[in-house]
């Protein structure tokens, strides 16, 4: 593939198509600048401004715009909030839809046939190897995100976060938990992995 | 069109490929394929519906066997030879053999976040009013079309109910074949878990965005 993608690229170059630095540009926003610390943002103000939160639910896209994230591939938000009793979770079955500008480029995982066939049928053993474990009394709801509508869970705060502020609590939102693969990690957890002070 | 891509409840496909501190790209030609597509896609030669179709189109069992940037590149090379900005032969020699084609903007560096801050929004302003209101019943039509649709074969046949009206979306079935953006209205549907599998799935759901031709009344 190495030897096809650079002929290619050569190609396209020589005839005009293609600049050389757009290239490098687009290359390194999506490795430099564009990634889940975006979301982790939203969401963190999401549970911090009740205000936000309704903003956020009223038109995601205007909410998460305001905190200057915009664009391909998040041009139609939606957020939806996980409760006690329900838990999001998204997928894409027919491609790879991902809401890009608040959470960058989607991991293998979520590119997968595995992920892409099971999400839907059997969520939670897809969520077990995510090492989560819902009660049987809590209802999954998995979005299959095949239009140009682009989703962000808004994972529970968890408990003992009450004097934290929105800079902490990002760092509890990790990027599985805005797919609803995962949770927000409580405090003790976050120091553990170095994400704390 | 039944391809390969329409993965909703397949079985087979084994665990998922989850990694410790995966790199976001695995291979450098990764990174040089995703940044030609997004390149190539700024010109102006086609549109998100027909990247979409060009990839799925890939054969079966190569779609499966192929990494996602692989099919990236794969559906790139379709529609270059398609819109006739390159032939096979260039491709696979990477030098040119004949003259280019005019293709509508160049992206430049500069403008390259410009570009991805504006992105390509898809609700288009409209006469009609919706035929669906939140909380009508509705099925998933039946149809099999060879060309690009978005609605998976796992909910066709299946009652659902509006939760969400979006507004009027570009209608990817139309847009994927050069036909036109011809707007519909696309409504956010919930499908009964149990009622989709056929089993009991204790109050999970399915929440599909699905377009007004792909809905009938229930």
């Amino acid at each position: 593939m190495e030897l096809r993608v650079r002929a290619l690229e050569s190609l396209l170059v020589e005839k005009g198509y293609v600049d050389p630095p757009a290239l490098d540009v687009l290359i390194e926003t999506y490795e430099k600048q564009v990634g889940p610390r975006n979301g982790a943002a939203v969401v963190a103000r999401a549970w911090s401004d009740p205000a936000f939160m309704q903003a956020l639910r009223d038109d995601a896209t205007a909410a998460i715009a305001s905190m200057g994230f915009t664009g391909r591939q998040g041009e139609h938000m939606v957020a939806v909030e996980n409760t006690p009793d329900t838990h999001n979770m998204v997928v894409c079955t027919l491609c790879s839809c991902y809401p890009w500008p608040v959470l960058g480029l989607p991991p293998a995982w979520y590119k997968s046939p595995a992920y892409r066939s099971r999400a839907v049928i059997e969520p939670r053993s897809v969520l077990g190897e995510f090492g989560v474990t819902l009660s049987g009394e809590t209802a999954i709801r998995v979005w299959d995100s095949t239009a140009e509508v682009r989703y962000l869970v808004v994972p529970r705060r968890p408990e003992g976060t009450e004097g934290m502020d929105e800079a902490d609590l990002a760092c509890l939102v990790t990027r599985d938990s805005m797919v609803g693969t995962g949770l927000a990690l409580t405090p003790e957890e976050a120091r553990a992995r170095g994400l704390l002070a | 069109m039944n391809g390969p891509h329409d993965l909703g409840g397949a079985h087979g496909f084994g665990v998922l490929p989850l990694e410790d501190n995966e790199p976001l790209f695995h291979a450098a030609w990764e990174r040089r394929a995703f940044a030609v597509t997004l390149a190539m896609g700024a010109t102006g030669s086609w549109n998100i519906d027909m990247s979409r179709y060009a990839r799925e189109r890939t054969p079966p069992a190569e779609y499966l066997a192929s990494s996602y940037y692989r099919l990236w590149f794969e559906g790139l090379v379709r529609l270059l030879e398609e819109c006739g900005l390159a032939t096979r032969d260039e491709i696979a020699l990477g030098r040119m053999r004949r003259p280019s084609a005019p293709v509508k903007r160049v992206l430049k560096a500069e403008d390259v976040a410009k570009v991805l801050a504006r992105g390509g929004p898809v609700e288009r302003d409209t006469q009609t009013a919706p035929a669906f209101a939140v909380g009508d019943r509705v099925r998933a039509r039946v149809m099999n079309p060879h060309g690009h649709t978005r609605l998976p074969r796992y909910v066709r046949g299946h009652l659902g109910t509006i939760e969400r009206i979006h507004g009027c979306h570009v209608f990817p079935d139309t847009n994927a074949a050069r036909e036109g953006e011809c707007p519909h209205w696309l409504y956010g549907v919930v499908f009964d878990a149990g009622e989709v599998w056929g089993e009991a799935r204790a109050g999970d759901s399915l929440h599909l965005d699905l377009w007004e031709p792909y809905l009938e009344r229930a």
